[in-house]
């Protein structure tokens, strides 16, 4: 690891005040992260701003909204009873991810920008446009189990890896954030970014912006809401596929619905095709099906994760049989 | 004493140092002017060094000195006629395998040597590694562990032909790497020509006498000492390179060097579990009795050394069948030297040998268990010989009892828990096992106490309770009043701690030794002397060892439930039982059992290392993404020990238990996963992505 040095300011704009000193800078949360990041070498800010003395942790009910803080910690959101009645699919989301301990540690805000588990972009041996830009992409031809199918690149192919986010996309969450230049609001939908030919851009935060908090909305049906995770082992590991659904039933008429897709997509992936087939339609198994062809229908596989097309298809309409009963 | 000592389910006597953090392993060793190294692994796997620029390196703060090909010590990295490895001790440019030894930083502390390593730069001449399987030249190895590599009985290509059933398949396992919760490490400190190492080691003769010869002095003059190992499972059962690396450094800065192997290092240089390719052909009358069995095998080996993955010596000392051929050959890879893992050849090749068995049962309608018992060995069948005591029919019996086998419905994908697919499966478990030379010093001391000595190791086994059990029970006084001592080759000298064979070897010759001290004391009158009694045992195999056939055997069974629309697999009951002779310690016998099978259902659900196929770089060198099963995954595995007196074995009545539990293992879960969905994965591990059918 490399030798940095090291702030604890008390204040948002104190934090980003340090961080315009020091472009390279980074803020750290739980840590579990960056630092584990800066342990093997793919990132190495000469400054890290610890963040946690903010006060940043609070979860509210504010209007239409669950106002959830950035340091509020995973396991915080996963057991609140809010979250859990009106919003199973964030609940489940938080509870299928990481292990216990990091739970306790991860914090909303970090877990929304934590780096992808590409193993290229973690092996600094290896070319990563993703973490040196212009290096070429060690993964496109090579080991390619967990690599994504959905919004890929020539440039990029690498899973988005966070449970919370697929959740937070089918809802349409707002991601509240504060910088030099103020304040602003960003709907999760605009908040990250295709890889493209900037694969190194991951979302759409000015340098130094921190993110205060994550309003999750109230949605009417939340309540029937899941999150399917399907991985190798039962528990702590990284979805091959996931999916995050909400269904509004009138007896078995679907009136509106909400899909993302987890662990087959660049970014967490919602999926406004399937959203449209299911709508009006019949709760049934084909209707589901058709609405899963739908989501992957422009799901390219490159070979070592051709799989996970079936896989995400299959995941999908588990997910929504799972919300329909 | 009333109560026997041996086979009482005695805590471990290191039990409590080690939950609170008081025992002493390897890292943990202090000498005064320690100094700290990290190894630094080459990026390429094959080629050349170009050129390495150490000026950042050696600037950077508490740097003592960064060793290279330039300036390391000239030593002998060969391999001596009666070693097992190969090293790579930065003699020269050549890299031949990923994450290869390449350099060495010196430095105050662990973490400025870490910093400083990163700060080497580089550079390669690569050349395209050979890293495909089923293309690389492959050769025959001449033997495997002193037996033929290429073997027959009777004419299996014959009956095979005329066989009225026949079940040809291939199987194959994936790379597979160790991963003991302690990694590697070694201290190294030079007191004039006399080297002490403290070694996290399976064998500390083993290491003692390949580190002299690398250094070209006398074994005398390297004292090894051995603290707790944290789990070895074969990889510490050779000396690899980084135990020279420490030595060198120590040499080259004149101060004692700790050198420990971080995780992704347990990738590079410290073996691994050869990917293998598996043909098996059983040709079998209609009522299931075997006609011919024929098991050929390919397991990867690296460019410049040889390691033979033995699996066909499973089918071969199994089942009763007349015609058997096997064979072996060695694909050369740009890899580092496979090795020994927890039932080398045994748990790869059950698999494809009980694999093989139940698409019999299958093809011919009979139970699975039932279709064992039709092949059932009175004999070992290639020896000939009587088995010094064999109970696998117990074993079938017993687990297939409290398994509740005969619910089993045998057709494929007809069994349900809820709406996931239930299937059951079963296999046999085999490992053979044997004994050789050990000493141990056994000393009486007037306040009643006795001290064995062995230079044997302790790596999570339970050794110190085992032999004080033994000792403790033949000299009829308490079990607190004898203590072991181990780990260090100014002890009397133990055999490798692998093969399953430490209890019949250590365990023989401390019965032997514990016999002699007994009698001794009844000849004084029952009184020990003010100076005490001691004396050197030593014991070896005699000819008795040699006419029985000494195999350890189980039966095992899975049940597993797999989700219909994800293909996800969880193991959610596993029975085996175990003829393992006579049980020292019920306890820690369980825990080797239970050991076994969850790396079992471990390597037929999760583990696998994944090359990429152009560079032959490992992609998952981590625990994170370089699966092992959580708790979550593994349900609580239900052992019976079936014991049974086995006077012929050994004089400690004991067949070895360690690597038993794992064979087989892997072959249950995929037969109960056939038996769920109808579909027969060939190759592990078994994931999502294979039942999406
Ligand atoms: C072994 C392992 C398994 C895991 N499994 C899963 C899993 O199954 N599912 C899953 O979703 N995740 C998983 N994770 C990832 C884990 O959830 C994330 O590491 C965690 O959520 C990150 O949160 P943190 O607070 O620790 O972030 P940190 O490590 O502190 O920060 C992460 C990044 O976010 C930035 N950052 C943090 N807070 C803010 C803020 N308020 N404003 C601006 N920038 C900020 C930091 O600068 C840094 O770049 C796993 C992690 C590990 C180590
Ligand atoms: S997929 Fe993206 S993160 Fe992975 S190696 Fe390619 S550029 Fe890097």
């Amino acid at each position: 690891m490399n030798p940095f040095r090291y702030a604890r300011p008390s204040s948002p704009s104190a934090a980003f005040t340090d961080f315009a000193g020091e472009r390279r800078a980074r803020y750290v949360a739980g840590g579990t992260n960056i630092l584990d990041l800066m342990k093997i070498e793919v990132e190495s800010p000469p400054l890290l701003i610890d963040i946690n003395a903010l006060a940043l942790a609070s979860i509210e009910v504010t209007g239409d909204a669950i106002h959830v803080g950035a340091l509020a910690r995973l396991t915080d959101v996963a057991e609140n009873e809010q979250v859990r009645t009106h919003l199973p699919l964030v609940a489940i989301a938080l509870e299928e991810s990481a292990s216990p301990q990091l739970r306790n540690m991860a914090t909303i805000g970090g877990n929304l920008l934590q780096r992808t588990r590409c193993p290229y972009f973690r092996d600094t041996a290896t070319p990563c446009n993703k973490r040196a830009p212009k290096s070429g992409c060690g993964a496109l031809g090579g080991e390619l189990r967990r690599e994504a199918v959905l919004g890929t690149s020539e440039h990029c192919i690498a899973t988005h890896a966070s449970d919370l986010a697929v959740a937070l996309a089918a809802l349409d969450a707002t991601v509240h954030v504060t910088g030099l230049s103020g304040n602003r609001e960003i709907a999760l939908h605009d908040f990250y970014r295709l890889p493209g030919d900037t694969p190194h851009v991951e979302t759409s935060l000015g340098p130094g912006e921190l993110i205060v908090a994550v309003s999750l909305p109230l949605l009417s049906y939340g309540a029937r809401s899941t999150y399917l995770k399907v991985r190798d082992r039962a528990q702590y590991d990284f979805a091959l596929a996931s999916a995050a659904v909400a269904l509004d039933l009138s007896g078995k008429t679907i009136r509106q619905a909400r899909v993302a897709l987890g662990g087959v997509a660049t970014i967490p992936w919602r999926s406004l095709q399937a959203e449209a087939l299911l709508r009006n339609a019949a709760a049934s198994r084909d209707t589901f099906e058709r609405a899963a062809d739908a989501a992957l229908a422009e799901a390219r596989g490159r070979g070592g994760n051709d799989y996970k097309i079936p896989l995400a298809k299959r995941t999908l309409v588990r997910a929504l049989e799972i919300a329909a009963a | 004493m009333s109560q026997p000592l041996v086979g009482a389910p005695h805590d471990r006597v290191e039990g409590p140092e080690k939950v609170t953090g008081e025992a002493r392993y390897t890292a943990d060793v202090v000498i005064e002017g320690l100094v700290h190294a990290a190894v630094v692994p080459s990026g390429i796997a094959n080629g050349r060094i170009v050129a390495v620029d150490d000026s950042e390196a050696r600037a950077a703060p508490g740097v003592i000195e960064v060793m290279t090909h330039h300036n390391a010590p000239r030593v002998s990295a060969a391999k001596p006629a009666d070693s097992d490895s190969l090293l790579f001790l930065l003699q020269n440019d050549r890299i031949e395998f990923d994450r290869q030894p390449i350099a060495v930083v010196i430095a105050q502390s662990l973490e400025e040597a870490t910093y400083a390593a990163q700060l080497l730069h580089v550079r390669y001449e690569a050349d395209h590694p050979e890293t495909n399987f089923d293309a690389a030249p492959r050769y025959v190895p001449k033997e495997i562990f002193g037996e033929p590599a290429t073997h027959q009985r009777g004419d299996p290509e014959k009956a095979f032909a005329t066989a009225p059933v026949r079940i040809e398949q291939t199987y194959r396992t994936p790379t597979e790497h160790h991963n003991p919760m302690e990694t590697h490490g070694t201290v190294a400190q030079w007191n004039g020509e006399h080297l002490t190492l403290h070694d996290s080691s399976q064998w500390a003769f083993g290491v003692q006498r390949r580190i002299a010869k690398v250094f070209g002095i006398d074994a005398e003059q390297v004292r090894v000492i051995v603290p707790y190992v944290g789990g070895a499972f074969g990889s510490k059962g050779q000396m690899w390179s980084h135990v020279a690396l420490a030595a060198m450094a120590a040499k080259l800065v004149g101060r004692p060097v700790k050198l420990i192997v971080t995780r992704p290092q347990m990738f590079g240089w410290v073996g691994h579990r050869p990917q293998t390719e598996q043909r098996v052909a059983l040709g079998a009358q209609r009522d299931g009795r075997l006609v011919c069995v024929t098991h050929d095998v390919l397991s990867e080996t690296s460019v410049s050394d040889e390691f033979v993955e033995p699996c066909a010596v499973f089918s071969r000392d199994l089942y009763a069948v007349e015609n058997y051929g096997m064979s072996h050959a060695l694909p050369r890879l740009n890899i580092s030297k496979p090795t020994y893992q927890r039932g080398p050849g045994e748990s790869t090749g059950s698999f494809a040998m009980e694999s093989a068995m139940d698409e019999l049962a299958y093809e011919i309608d009979i139970d699975p268990l039932e279709l064992r018992l039709r092949n059932y060995s009175e004999r070992q069948p290639d020896s000939g010989k009587p088995y010094s005591s064999k109970q696998l029919r117990q074993c079938y019996a017993r687990a297939a009892e409290r398994f509740d086998w005969g619910r089993r419905v045998p057709q494929p994908r007809s069994m349900n828990e809820g709406r996931l697919l239930l299937g059951l499966g079963m296999a046999t478990a085999s490992r053979n096992t044997h004994r050789t030379a050990a000493k141990v010093r056994i000393r009486a001391n007037s306040d009643g106490t006795v001290v064995v000595a062995c230079g044997t190791i302790e790596q999570g086994c339970g050794s110190p309770t085992v032999y004080a059990q033994l000792a403790s029970e033949i000299l009829e006084i308490p079990f607190e009043r004898v203590r072991f001592e181990f780990g260090d080759t100014n002890l009397p000298e133990a055999p490798l701690a692998a093969g399953s064979q430490t209890s019949g070897s250590v365990g023989s010759v401390v019965v032997k030794a514990a016999t002699w001290l007994r009698d001794k004391i009844a000849d004084l009158g029952g009184t020990i002397p003010p100076n005490g009694i001691v004396l050197d045992v030593a014991d070896e195999p005699g000819e008795n060892d040699e006419s029985y056939a000494t195999q350890a055997f189980g039966a095992q069974f899975a049940q597993v439930v797999v989700d219909p629309d994800t293909g996800e697999v969880r193991v959610v009951r596993f029975v085996g039982a175990f003829d393992g002779g006579r049980i020292l310690n019920a306890k820690t016998a369980n825990s080797q059992f239970v050991g076994g099978i969850v790396w079992g259902i471990s390597m037929a659900l999760f583990e696998k290392t994944r090359y990429d196929a152009r560079t032959a770089r490992i992609m998952n060198a981590n625990l994170s993404d370089y699966l092992v099963p959580t708790n979550a995954d593994i349900p609580n595995p239900e052992v019976i020990a079936i014991e049974a007196d086995d006077p012929h074995i050994n004089p400690a009545h004991v067949k070895g238990i360690g690597e038993v539990g794992i064979t087989g293992a892997a072959a249950a879960v995929a037969n109960a996963v056939y038996h769920a969905t109808g579909v027969r994965v060939r190759d592990l591990p078994i994931t999502p992505d294979k039942l999406l059918v």
